[in-house]
């Protein structure tokens, strides 16, 4: 959509690389504006969002029980690539968007069962209640999340859980460094 | 002060859970952006970026059939017949270090982690359109330069691909360009 001047692509060749300045198509879409200027798009579009926040309770719903279909498919007919997949994308996605539904200590428990998915040597050997209880929690916290008083809880149930799984990957991966190097990092922080 | 046009932008939303992709077109069309197309999965994003052409994209990375970065690699061929140079922004619930160096290492643009905020999308799209960085394309690797902080771009030792001498080119921001037009 952004239109740019006709210009070529412009390419400098080195030993072992080139360095390719393509034309910038988007060089027409910054402005300078005015100090005095008061449009906030920022602002904006965090009213948006706060707009849609009614939404929110009924999504993290949704995103409980495709959590909880993927864990029953699991148990009724074991880890294979697509049930594995399929329970991964559905912990992962609670875990990406948990936050911003406003359930940030379900986020941490599924970060804690998306680290079990992807660094257990053999998912069939995982201690099934390890799994089973991620999948507790973090339907519990959604489900009484409502409740104040229940805060603590919810932070710490996480924790344990967290706890509890680090110490699990870390002993089956004593022999995998670049597993447990993964399992020890610190994550980075999210974006502001 | 500097703005963005959004609605001089056509963006494409790659991302396969819906609410995302709700949360995604709310905060663009609320910058401003008229033109946001959607994909639920890697392989149609890649059939709209081929008709749409758009000027950003921000992709997820764990999605069926196949996966942001998949669909990175697939829009970085550079003798493709489509446009291999747009910013792609890589936005994740991924938050290992690991994961965003296999990211740049694709050719992802930016690499943003969720919980995803308002002025996180912002400052990213202002990145990719104040910063453009040129390509490199080496026998391994094609994709935006991965040197792009102040204290790489001083770098005079061995390059690091080859042992030899380094090369290195200095790219002026628009966003500096335009301060000295402006």
């Amino acid at each position: 959509m952004a239109k740019a001047k006709t210009s070529a692509v412009h390419v400098e060749a080195f030993a072992d690389h080139h360095v390719i300045t393509p034309p910038n198509p988007l060089r027409g879409v910054l402005r300078a504006v005015d100090d005095k200027d008061r449009d906030d798009p920022i602002a904006r579009a965090e009213r948006a969002l706060a707009g849609l926040s009614g939404e929110f309770d009924a999504w993290m719903a949704s995103e409980c029980e495709r959590l909880r279909a993927a864990h029953a498919a699991i148990l009724k007919d074991g880890f294979s690539k697509a049930t594995r997949d399929e329970l991964f994308r559905a912990a992962h996605d609670i875990k990406g968007d948990a936050t911003t539904f406003g359930y940030p200590t379900a986020s941490v428990a599924a970060e804690s069962l998306c680290r079990i998915i992807e660094h257990a040597p053999q998912l069939d050997q995982v201690p099934a209640e390890l799994i089973a209880n991620h999948i507790k929690a973090i339907l519990a916290i959604v489900r009484e999340h409502a409740q104040i008083d229940k805060a603590g809880v919810e932070h710490e149930l996480s924790r344990r859980l967290r706890a509890v799984a680090d110490e699990y990957l870390a002993a089956v991966n004593h022999d995998r460094p670049e597993h447990l190097e993964a399992i020890l990092s610190p994550g980075i922080a999210p974006a502001e | 002060m500097f703005r963005i046009d959004f609605n001089k932008l056509r963006f494409l939303v790659c991302d396969d859970n819906p609410h995302m992709r709700r949360i995604l077109r709310t905060l663009l069309h609320s910058f401003g952006a008229r033109e946001v197309y959607e994909a639920e999965d890697g392989a149609t994003a890649l059939e709209m970026y081929s008709h749409y052409a758009p000027d950003i994209v921000i992709t997820d990375w764990v999605m069926p059939i196949f996966d942001g970065l998949e669909l990175t690699q697939m829009i970085r061929q550079p003798e493709a017949k489509g446009n291999p140079f747009a910013p792609i922004i890589m936005l994740t619930g991924h938050s290992e270090k690991r994961r965003v160096t296999v990211a740049r290492d694709a050719g992802v643009t930016e690499f943003l982690a969720k919980p995803i905020s308002a002025k996180a999308l912002y400052q990213r799209v202002l990145n990719v359109v104040a910063n453009p960085r040129p390509f490199i394309k080496t026998k391994n690797y094609f994709g935006p330069d991965r040197r792009r902080t102040s204290a790489a771009n001083a770098y005079i030792g061995p390059e690091r691909r080859s042992g030899g001498d380094a090369e290195t080119i200095h790219q002026p921001s628009l966003l500096d360009k335009a301060r000295v037009a402006g």
